[in-house]
This record gives C-alpha cells, structure tokens and sequence, in this order.
C-alpha cells in the first residue's frame, strides 16, 4: 500500500520531468530548424565570393552585371546606427532605472513605469512613421541637408526602442539589491546619491550590463525602422548625417525582387547569417557577463 | 541617574501610519555604559532603536512625536542632518549585513565618505578598527577577498570594525549575535565588554543571560511602552515592576 503510493509518486515525477524536458527539447529543435535553413539559403553564395570578399568588399550591387557581393558598408551601417543608439539610450535608460527604483515618489512611479512599458510595445512602424513625418523633415531643415533620413535619426529611433529594454531589465537588478546593503550605507551616514552610486548601483552592475547588452541586441536586429528612416545608401557613411543601409535593412527591401535561389537570393540569405552571429554575440556576453560577475548575495551564515 | 546621560529620549511616541509601535517613551542613556533593550517580540525595541540614529526615516509614513537629545540637541529638529547623525551614532544589525566589496573596503567606505583618502591613513585605521573588533588576526592576510567568503561570525565582527571605523560617539546593535554559534557569540560579548570604556553601548537582546553579562542598565519594554528601566543587577534579581519579574523568569503570559 505505502510502497504503491511512494512508486505512482515517483512515476509522476518522472512524467512531469519529461514532460518539462520535451517542451525545452522543441524550442531547440525548431531553433536548430532556422538555423540549418539559414545556412543552406545562404552558404552557397560563398560559391560565387569568397568569405573574405563578401564580408570586407565595399561594393554592394547585387543586381548589376557582373554583381557585387561585398556587405561591409551594411555592416558598417548595423554597427554606427547601433552604436549611437547605445549612446543615447543606455545612459537615459539606466538612469530611468535609478530614478524608478530608487528616487521617485510612489506617485511618479506609477506613472513612468507603465509610460516606459507602453514604448516598448509601440509597433516599429509607427516609430519608423513619426521618423519619417516628423524627425526627418525637422533635421533637413535645421541643419540644411539633402534629406533627413540618416544615422541620426534611426540612431533617435532605436534608442527609443531600446531604452524600455535597458531600463526595465536594470530596474529589476536595482530592485533585487538587498535592502541589508542600503541601510548598511545609510547607517554608516552615507547620502542617498553616495548609497546610490557607490553600493546600489555596484551590486546590480551585472543585471544593468545584461540590459545594456541585450538593448543593444534588440536595436541590432531592428528591421522595420532602420528600413524606413535609415536613407538606404549602401556606402560607408562620413558623417552622422549621411544615409546608411543596415543589413535587416537590405534583407527587407530586397528579398522582395531578388529570384528565388539566385545569387542575390543567397547573398541576403547569407547577410541573415552574419547578423545572427552578431546578435548571438550580444547575448552570449549579455549571458557572460550575468554569471560571471554576480556578486555574490547577501550575507551568508 | 545622575546627568552623564548622551541620549535622552523625552515623551516619544512613534507611528508606523496608523499603528502606534512607542508610547511615552522616557529613557536615558548613560554615556560609556552598555544598557540593554529587552522585551518580547514586537514590543518595539527596534523601533527604539532605530529611532536613536534616525534610521526610521527610510521607511515611509513614520511618524515621531516627543524629543531624542543627542548632547542635548534634538535630533528631529528640522535643522538637523540625518547623515550627520548617522556618522556619530553608528548601527551595528541582526544579520551581518556587508557590503559585496572586498575585507578593506568594507571597513573604509565610511571613512572615504567622510574624506579621509590617504592610503596610509587608511589602512592604518582598517588595522585598528579590525584590531578593536578582534577580526585583525583572522582577516589581516585577506583584507583584499570579498567579506562574503568569510564566516557569519566573522561578518558580524567585520560589521561592528566598520561601524567603530567611522569613530562614534554611540554605537547602537540590534540583536548583534542572534544569528551566531556560542563562539562566535562569546567573542562579540568579548569585544563588547572591552569596547564600553569608549563608547556608549545601546544592545537589544533576547537573550537574558546576555544582557545580564553584559549591561550596565536594562530596560524592560512590553506593547510599546517602557516597563521597567533600572541597573542591570537590581532589574534581574530585585525587579520594581511585577511583569518584569514574569518576564525574566520566563512566566510570561
Ligand atoms: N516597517 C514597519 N511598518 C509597520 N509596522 C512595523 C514596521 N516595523 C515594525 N513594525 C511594527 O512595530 C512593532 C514593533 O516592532 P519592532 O521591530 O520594533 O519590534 P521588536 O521589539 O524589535 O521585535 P523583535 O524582538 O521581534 O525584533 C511591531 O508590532 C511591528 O509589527
Ligand atoms: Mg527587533
């Protein structure tokens, strides 16, 4: 009797434990799924260009006669818009962490977070259409230029989409910084900035640089924006107010008028690969830098 | 008692919100004695004890009525720091609470705060607040590892060595050994005993035998309100007060 009852529940655990086991088991069936298809699209590209020349060449004109098949400048063009994304938004992001977390009244707090959460679920299109209507035509006539779709103004638009990522992954690292290390602080006659910035913001370090990685991952592969306000110019840029093409970019516009399974066809397929790889990046350190540098919690007995 | 008192609380009540966690509080405490805050649970000797380096202002909606003299300044009036208050009278927790920072940062983040920044200075006085805590033997090869490699009870001495480094006037502990093994326990009696010649000692125990060893004076809270506050040796064996005795002897309802 007892020993049937110790076995069903064993039985059960087993069940359970499978079950949980064939779930995790089908997302990374049909991520490797993605993957195989990635690459069979785009590896045979390399049949026409070398790795080197594709990735280093300077020259884009997939529909030409003969073709180009270099896709630096569109790297060139993820890396600059991202960059200055990063440079807008991880500062406004973490600091809308701090202020959320740590310095706001209740009532304030109340109102940004959900303002903050509403931004992150703003369709891209709708950012990439106030860029258009409103971003564009402001920069070309304030500072003179041929047009207003150029690395500012994506730049502008991916920090906006970034900047809810950065800030609600940070928040929670702030919040989950034990209680013990502020009051630690506060009595030991520390102000609130100098328990903010010498203990609050040192024991989330590793939570905040998890957000800023994974931010900087979402603006990356951003598709939508960069394709509507980043100007389309395959060159490398020389000033932040030139046109730059992002490789999500170039896959949106011209998956559309390139054959199927023609060299163009694979180049997209291949640039697809590229930027996983870069994006897998991001998270591989967002993820490093999770483990590596916890500090280690609250005080242990 | 006579006028050598450093703090004196005048007609405090206290509020949580709408909860009254301290009536009519009327306490001295003498400087360079131990007193020890005894009581049941939830009878409000932290909140007392919090209130005596105005810790409780971090929580929100507390209120305070009456007067804390700190060398005969009330400490709520409008004009005074917090922080100012903080750095003279120091804290030391029920849980050791350091910070995930190495041995030697530890003890100077206080110091630092105040602008002491030589590295000689430093360090010398990272040896003897570590020395007055009876950590330095322990810890003087490993001042540079996290204080969270090391043992609750030497967490604990890591704690008061960071507080004493700040120079005090007062130091207040909230159930200092509650969390600690009989060793560790004896040590930090240890070390109280010969930190008293300097400093005022405020201690909230449950433990009696504890504040028996240790105090000078004791008082006996009980729902928010001071019972019995009289010499350590007269309040265990002669009590005033009959709900003292059934305390201390364990027949409390
Ligand atoms: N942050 C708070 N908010 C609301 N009420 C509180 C808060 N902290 C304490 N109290 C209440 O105030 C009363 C006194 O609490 P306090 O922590 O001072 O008790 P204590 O004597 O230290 O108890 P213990 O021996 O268990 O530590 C309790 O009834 C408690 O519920
Ligand atoms: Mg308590």
């Amino acid at each position: 009797m007892y020993l049937s009852s110790v076995m069903s529940r064993q039985l059960k655990e087993i069940v359970i434990k499978n079950i949980f086991f064939l779930f995790a088991l089908v997302s990374i069936f049909i991520l490797g799924l993605i993957i195989v298809f990635l690459f069979r699209e785009g590896v045979p590209i390399f049949k026409v260009v070398s790795v080197k020349d594709f990735i280093f060449g300077n020259e884009w004109y997939p529909t030409y006669d003969p073709p180009d098949f270099g896709i630096w400048p569109l790297i060139v063009g993820s890396i600059i818009v991202t960059l200055f994304a990063s440079l807008i938004a991880v500062p406004l992001g973490i600091l809308s962490a701090i202020y959320i977390s740590e310095i706001a009244p209740p009532l304030m707090k109340e109102i940004l977070k959900p303002v903050i959460e509403l931004l992150a679920g703003l369709p891209s299109v709708v950012l990439g259409f106030f860029g258009m209507v409103v971003i564009a035509p402001f920069l070309q006539e304030t500072f003179d230029l041929p047009t207003g779709l150029n690395i500012v103004n994506v730049s502008i638009l991916l920090a906006i989409m970034a900047v809810p990522t950065i800030s609600s992954i940070s928040e929670d690292a702030l919040y989950s910084v034990p209680r013990e290390f502020k009051e630690a602080s506060y009595a030991l006659g520390a102000t609130k900035f100098e328990t903010i910035v010498k203990v609050i913001v040192p024991a989330a370090l590793s939570g905040i640089s998890t957000a800023v990685m994974l931010g900087m991952a979402r603006a990356i592969g951003e598709t939508m924006v960069v394709l509507m306000v980043a100007g389309g110019a395959a060159a490398i840029p020389e000033s932040i107010f030139d046109s730059v093409r992002p490789m999500p970019a170039s896959i949106a516009a011209e998956m559309g008028e390139a054959p199927f399974r023609s060299d163009h066809y694979h180049a997209l397929f291949a640039i697809g690969v590229v930027l996983f790889f870069m994006t897998l990046f991001f998270n591989l350190i967002a993820d490093y830098i999770s483990t590596k540098f916890k500090e280690v919690g609250t005080a242990t007995l | 008692m006579q006028d050598d008192s450093i703090i004196k609380v005048k007609n405090v009540n206290f509020h949580y919100g709408d909860f009254k966690a301290l009536t009519d509080i009327n306490m001295d405490f003498e400087k360079s004695r131990v007193t020890a805050l005894i009581g049941p649970s939830g009878c409000g000797k932290s909140t007392l004890l919090r209130l005596l380096n105005r810790m409780n202002d971090l929580i929100d909606g507390t209120r305070v009525e009456g007067e804390v003299l700190f060398e005969d300044k009330n400490i709520y009036d409008s004009n005074v720091d917090p922080v100012e208050i903080r750095r003279r009278i120091g804290m030391v927790f029920q849980k050791p609470n350091p910070f995930p920072k190495s041995i030697f940062n530890n003890i100077i983040y206080g110091p630092r705060l105040l602008g002491v920044t030589g590295k000689g200075d430093l360090r010398d006085l990272a040896e003897q607040s570590l020395r007055q805590a009876v950590l330095w033997d322990e810890v003087k090869d490993i001042l540079g590892q996290s204080a969270m490699m090391l043992s609750g009870g030497q967490q604990q001495r890591l704690c008061i060595a960071r507080a004493l480094a700040m120079k005090p006037d007062v130091l207040l502990m909230d159930e200092p050994t509650s969390a600690l093994d009989p060793i560790s326990t004896a040590k930090i009696e240890e070390l109280i005993e010969g930190l008293k010649k300097h400093y005022t000692i405020i201690i909230v125990t449950h433990n009696m035998q504890q504040a028996a060893r240790i105090s000078d004076y004791t008082g006996f809270f009980y729902l928010g309100k001071l019972i019995e506050y009289n010499l350590t040796e007269k309040l265990f064996t002669t009590p005033d007060v009959k709900q003292t005795e059934d305390y201390i002897t364990g027949r409390f309802g």
